[in-house]
């Protein structure tokens, strides 16, 4: 698929989406938007493994992305979804260019390690933080689009899933374009092999930091509309049991395809929901069965599935012409 | 003088339990490459079995310090009948894959232990506290200490020593260091890599329980502890160097005094204070206070 493709497929998805939407039980439209929140996050954990760079403290841009935008809500009373939202993806993008320096230099179970230690620091300070609403966090009310002022809760529901879903489709369709550029075919290639990449004239540094900061960003954005689909937002939202969520959520989609991420996504609210309903005392253990047979039986994630499907014979790789900056 | 004092030995009490269990969750990255999350879940059944047996063994009419025996029991049995049965029966799955991949398994595995030990042993606390009062109070420079509380920094410094000794001077451990440096050729040597994995495992589930037992007696058992126990000594095996016991050591006593520190004198910052020496000990040393060189492969 070239570039018009995939933002031609990324608008048919949300008009699909769009139409589901209408027909579906109302607990399936939040539970989607919530897993597209999530999904968005997650890609950006996709962005970064595709480098070689797992994180486990995403939550730091989740939670930045979600506090940014109470904090506009409450103290700025700004009420519009499409402000709220890039207003905290551009909060995860600025904590992610101040941190990005720090990490530039870490690999491996350095990096993992690090992440999780910064996004601990940012749970405790936030658990602390009365202004913010320490550990009891702040609620959100429902946003308005654009001037559009939903009349009932369930048109509110209906709007924001639409814009979660418009969001969603453009971030991934962009996330293709970006995987399957120079730039991010460099990924990949500092993943095998960083110093083979340095000899042939490319940064690894410059291609880690801008995967680091597109996750932020992307962060960023799930966690402002996680916070608004959820109406509430805490500290938890930095917590290290998030962040492992998420590496659990890039995992199980695998880093070939990004609409196996949001799928994912859904995959696991629902399993959550379902093992929390039926039961109650030991949803933990049955997410944690499911994860174990995932790693066991898909080691490439559910992503290798779709792209069987679609390419049964590996194309031969198409290398691109223009020299390498 | 007296708050300096004060916060140096509560630190220290602080430290002996920590390095005990972090010192295991050290030697299993060292020796197997795993990061083990569920490692708070295995300290947390140590202190589950040992409040169960002190409970039962204190009912009975034994002799009354014969209950430490039975909490080193307890520790002791949890690691035969966890460890080798993990390490075989499930982690072995996974030695192929990435090391995150790995990380990853031991969080599900995390999962899985925290909703099991709520299975068996319920939601409501425990308490074993018979063994706390046996050693009396002891005064260190004007001020009282509960006896078992330094007891306990005597048992981290034993662990500790014995474990240096028996990985530096003795055969066995000589063939364990040798696996930590290079796996591949210590097989090429003839040695039963996997038995070794085994055994390192298991003693890492030891250690991890021994801290659960004999910390059970200072606290009240019950579902959430696994979750700070992991967290704390994460950090102390990060800033010590992943895989080295001294660095565990040192590491330990840091985050244990950066802890009490905190709680004497600025008590709203103990969550995250270990997380701050943390972040500083990584952005000096980037692999920790005592990380080997290693081989850059091309």
């Amino acid at each position: 698929m070239g570039r018009l493709g995939s933002l031609g497929a990324a608008l048919a998805a949300f008009a699909a989406l769009a139409v589901l939407g209408r027909v579906l039980p109302n607990w399936v439209v939040f539970l989607t938007s919530l897993a597209f929140a999530k999904g968005l996050v997650a890609l950006g954990l996709v962005v970064l493994m595709r480098g070689g760079l797992v994180s486990f403290g995403q939550g730091i841009f989740y939670c930045a992305g979600a506090y940014a935008a109470g904090l506009a809500m409450r103290l700025l009373e700004v009420n519009d979804a499409v402000v709220l939202v890039a207003l905290g993806g551009l909060a995860a993008l600025i904590v992610g260019l101040v941190i990005a320096p720090l990490l530039a230099g870490y690999r491996g179970i350095f990096f993992a390690t690090l992440t999780l230690a910064l996004s601990m620091i940012a749970y405790g300070v936030l658990n602390k933080a009365y202004v913010l609403g320490g550990s009891d966090g702040m609620n959100l009310h429902a946003p308005s689009f654009l001037g559009y002022r939903p009349p009932t809760p369930e048109a509110a529901s209906y709007a924001l899933f639409l814009f979660t879903s418009l969001v969603t489709a453009i971030a991934a369709a962009l996330c293709r374009i970006h995987f399957d550029s120079m730039r991010g075919l460099l990924s990949i290639a500092s993943r095998d092999n960083e110093i083979r990449v340095e000899y042939l004239g490319a940064s690894v540094k410059r291609v880690a930091s801008i995967n680091f900061i597109i996750s932020g960003g992307l962060g960023g954005i799930g966690g402002a509309l996680a916070g608004l689909a959820l109406g509430h937002i805490d500290p938890d939202f930095a917590f290290w049991t998030t962040s492992g969520e998420f590496v659990f959520l890039a995992i199980l989609s695998g880093y070939a395809s990004v609409t196996a991420v949001f799928f994912s996504a859904i995959l696991l609210e629902l399993v959550r929901s379902f093992s929390s309903q039926y039961f109650p005392n030991s949803w933990q253990m049955a997410l944690g069965i499911f994860l174990l047979l995932v790693i066991l039986f898909l080691p490439e994630g559910l992503g290798s599935l779709l792209r069987r499907r679609i390419r049964p014979r590996a194309a031969p790789a198409r290398i691109p012409v223009e020299s390498v900056e | 003088m007296q708050l300096a004092a004060t916060i140096a030995i509560d630190g220290i009490i602080d430290a002996s339990w920590l390095f005990i269990v972090a010192v295991g969750l050290t030697l299993v990255f060292g020796v197997l490459n795993i990061l083990n999350i569920a490692h708070g879940n295995l300290y947390a059944i140590g202190a589950y079995t040992a409040a169960s047996a002190v409970g039962w063994y204190y009912s009975g009419s034994g002799p009354e310090l014969l209950g430490y025996l039975v909490m080193l029991g307890a520790a002791l049995l949890v690691a035969v009948a966890v460890g080798p049965i993990m390490e075989r029966g499930l982690l072995r799955l996974f030695y192929k894959r990435d090391e995150v991949v790995l990380v990853l398994v031991t969080y599900a595995l995390f999962l899985i232990l925290e909703d099991a030990t709520k299975l068996i042993w319920g939601v409501d606390p425990y308490y074993a506290y018979e063994p706390y009062g046996l050693l009396g109070n002891v005064s260190l420079g004007g001020l009282s200490y509960v006896g078992y509380d330094l007891m306990l920094v005597g048992l981290a410094a034993v662990t500790g020593i014995l474990l240096w000794l028996g990985l530096n001077r003795t055969v066995t451990g000589k063939v364990v260091l040798a696996v930590i440096h290079d796996r591949e050729m210590s097989r090429a040597m003839g040695v039963n890599v996997t038995r070794v994995f085994i055994l390192a495992f298991t003693f890492g589930v030891f250690l991890a329980a021994l801290g659960g037992a004999f910390t059970a007696p200072k606290i009240s058992v019950q579902p959430g502890i696994s979750i700070t126990v992991i967290l704390l000594s994460f950090a102390v095996v990060v800033i010590g160097g992943l895989g080295s016991v001294e660095g565990a050591a040192i590491a330990a006593l840091l985050v244990g005094l950066a802890r009490s520190a905190a709680i004497h004198l600025m008590p709203s910052a103990e969550l995250f204070i270990v997380y701050l020496v943390m972040a500083g000990v990584l952005a000096l040393r980037p692999e920790g206070l005592f990380q080997r060189a290693t081989l850059r492969k091309i």
